[in-house]
């Protein structure tokens, strides 16, 4: 069991809490009522039929996938991650009140140090994609696992693959 | 305050942790043969029935791990550190060259006294002789003190007995940092988590600890004082805080920070904080020289990660490493005339030292994954972290390179680092008459 939650978790669940009691105004949202010439509703509950699903729910969603892979020595944006990382930027940049942690890590090989700054080498490449997709600095913060929370624990290259990688985690939810 | 009153602490801080740290968790395997060894007879102590640690098997395995010294059996023999024992040549008939006899008596404060009488069989003359003024619980240090006392009349060097080694454990989800006597025996925890706890170093005073912790799903650096429990967060900057150093005054630290959107090095000196250097690629496992003029450190602005020196106060760095494609982990020695580390060989992470006169390196350990080097204070051995069937384990080498020791261990160990000379329990010398 944690001993401590840190503070910040703490407070942008209360903000992620308030943002989905007030309903937003998406201009493209699937799920919305016809009549424009209604003046837009700011601080009303959902109401159940018509409220949409937040995408970062949707199993079906780009959205759903939090992981970034990156190649062994490599510290830029694989061409097959790019959709994953463009979902997130443009949701975050959507979603002001969303905040994410980018935990980068690293395989199992070599001193601890020297990979936790592997691992967050490549979160701050994938926290740099985000802000040019439109996501703020206050809505990002990159770190590093190093090779302390591996993922897979073989002593292999698809073990090492797997965890070379990049983890976008909401904080909040 | 006494060492007495510091470990009385220690113990009340800790008490539900000794319970199950009662048994020794450690072992210590010698491998491989060491060099001349000097044959020494160590009769038992009188006096330690009774005792919650008994002197004498403590002093015995101290000085028999050390790989320096062949025991030589005293056959039962018990005697008194009164005076020269009747028939001090006859040892010398019996292979030994030194005798050491001791006895521990209840003192005038009713704490305990020991004394230890280290006798030449050649020459029959009395090497040192020495009274130590303890309180029971610091039986342990008291034997390891006796042990130091030996050691260093017959080598010449100070001995690291009483010395402790701080290392992380993992048992299943949980970490432990723990804190254990030179020997492994007496491991206490020091602090548990069920997430990660990396890159423990001791400061100077060799009361606290600084190290990296991810309670806040983040890396952090703490420093904790292992005496008194307790801990202050020192770097929570945003993004990653790590590789934490003292700098030999103390109180100036180093750190590696991600504040500023790529790994770099940081000194800390009261609330104030300065980048040590600006550049465009990593820069990590800051380490101060022992006069506290210098840093080194890890970097890949090369190209690939490489050791470096600059001067503490910022500059240029020159760099040090030219063989291998990866060099990490430099480790100042006691004397600041050599470094630990660890380099790449074909995919093997292996100890290596680099003299900083002569900028010769050699490699001392066979790998294949060895991490963390830690020198003893007396900078005659080096402690790391290796692996054995998929388990970590902690293992040390001589810094020549000739005596190797691993230490069998439960669990998972690693990141291991040796703490320095602590304060001796009061000892004064005893003349050849008593």
């Amino acid at each position: 069991m944690k001993l401590t939650l840190a503070r910040n978790l703490i407070g942008l669940s209360a903000v992620a809490m308030l943002a989905a009691c007030a309903t937003k105004e998406q201009p493209a949202a699937p799920v919305t009522n016809n009549a424009p010439a209604q003046p837009p509703v700011t601080t009303k509950a959902p109401e159940p039929v018509k409220a949409a699903i937040d995408p970062l729910n949707d199993p079906n969603s780009a959205l759903a996938k939090r992981s970034v892979y990156f190649d062994f020595d490599k510290y830029d944006i694989r061409d097959d991650q790019r959709a994953t990382v463009d979902a997130h930027g443009k949701y975050l940049a959507g979603r002001g009140d969303r905040s994410v942690r980018i935990e980068g890590n690293a395989d199992e090989r070599g001193s601890r140090e020297y990979n936790l700054a592997l691992g967050q080498k490549r979160a701050e490449a994938v926290k740099k994609a985000l802000e040019v997709l439109g996501a703020k600095e206050g809505q990002l913060e990159a770190t590093s696992n190093g090779k302390e929370k591996p993922k897979a624990t073989g002593h292999d290259e698809a073990s090492w693959a797997e965890n070379r990688r990049d983890d976008i985690v909401y904080k909040g939810l | 305050m006494t060492n007495m009153t510091r470990a009385r602490q220690f113990f009340v801080g800790l008490v539900a942790c000794l319970a199950m740290a009662a048994h020794a968790d450690i072992t210590i395997d010698i491998v491989g043969p060491g060099g001349n060894q000097l044959p020494i007879a160590i009769a038992n102590f009188v006096g330690e029935a009774g005792l919650k640690d008994a002197l004498t098997p403590i002093v015995r395995n101290d000085l028999d791990h050390s790989g320096r010294f062949k025991l030589v059996d005293p056959s039962g023999a018990t005697l008194p550190a009164d005076g020269p024992p009747p028939d001090l040549g006859s040892w010398k008939g019996r292979g030994a060259d030194s005798l050491a006899i001791g006895d521990v008596r209840i003192g005038a404060d009713n704490n305990y006294d020991v004394r230890l009488r280290l006798y030449d069989t050649v020459t029959l003359k009395l090497i040192t002789g020495v009274q130590i003024h303890t309180a029971t619980s610091d039986m342990r240090q008291a034997a390891h003190q006796v042990a130091d006392v030996i050691y260093e009349a017959l080598t010449g060097e100070r001995g690291i007995f009483e010395t402790k080694i701080a290392f992380v454990v993992k048992k299943g989800s949980k970490y432990e940092l723990q804190v254990a006597d030179a020997d492994g025996f007496n491991a206490q925890e020091v602090f548990g988590s069920r997430e990660p706890i990396m890159s423990p170093t001791w400061a100077p005073d060799g009361h606290r600890i600084a190290y990296v912790s991810f309670e806040q799903q983040k890396p952090i650096v703490v420093v904790q004082d292992v005496y008194t429990g307790s801990r202050n967060i020192v770097a929570n900057f945003k993004g990653s805080n790590s590789g934490p150093t003292f700098a030999p005054n103390g109180h100036t630290m180093a750190v590696t920070l991600s504040i500023d959107g790529i790994s770099q090095i940081y000194v800390l000196d009261g609330g104030s904080k300065r980048r040590l250097m600006q550049t465009p690629a990593i820069d990590t496992e800051a380490n101060f020289s022992p006069d506290g003029g210098q840093i080194a450190f890890t970097s890949d602005r090369g190209g690939s990660p490489q050791i470096y020196l600059v001067p503490a106060t910022g500059g240029n760095a020159q760099r040090l490493t030219f063989e291998g494609s990866y060099n990490v982990t430099p480790r100042f020695s006691p004397d600041g005339k050599m470094l630990a580390y660890i380099r790449r060989d074909g995919g093997s992470f292996n100890v290596a030292t680099f003299d900083m006169t002569t900028r010769q390196t050699m490699v001392l350990t066979e790998g294949p994954g060895d991490e963390s080097p830690t020198f003893a204070p007396n900078g005659k051995m080096i402690l790391y972290a290796t692996q054995v069937g998929g388990r970590g384990v902690l293992a040390t080498v001589s810094s020549d390179g000739r005596v190797h020791q691993r230490l069998s261990t439960q669990g998972d160990v690693r990141e291991p680092a040796w703490g320095p000379f602590p304060n001796q329990l009061p000892m004064s010398r005893l003349s050849s008459n008593p």
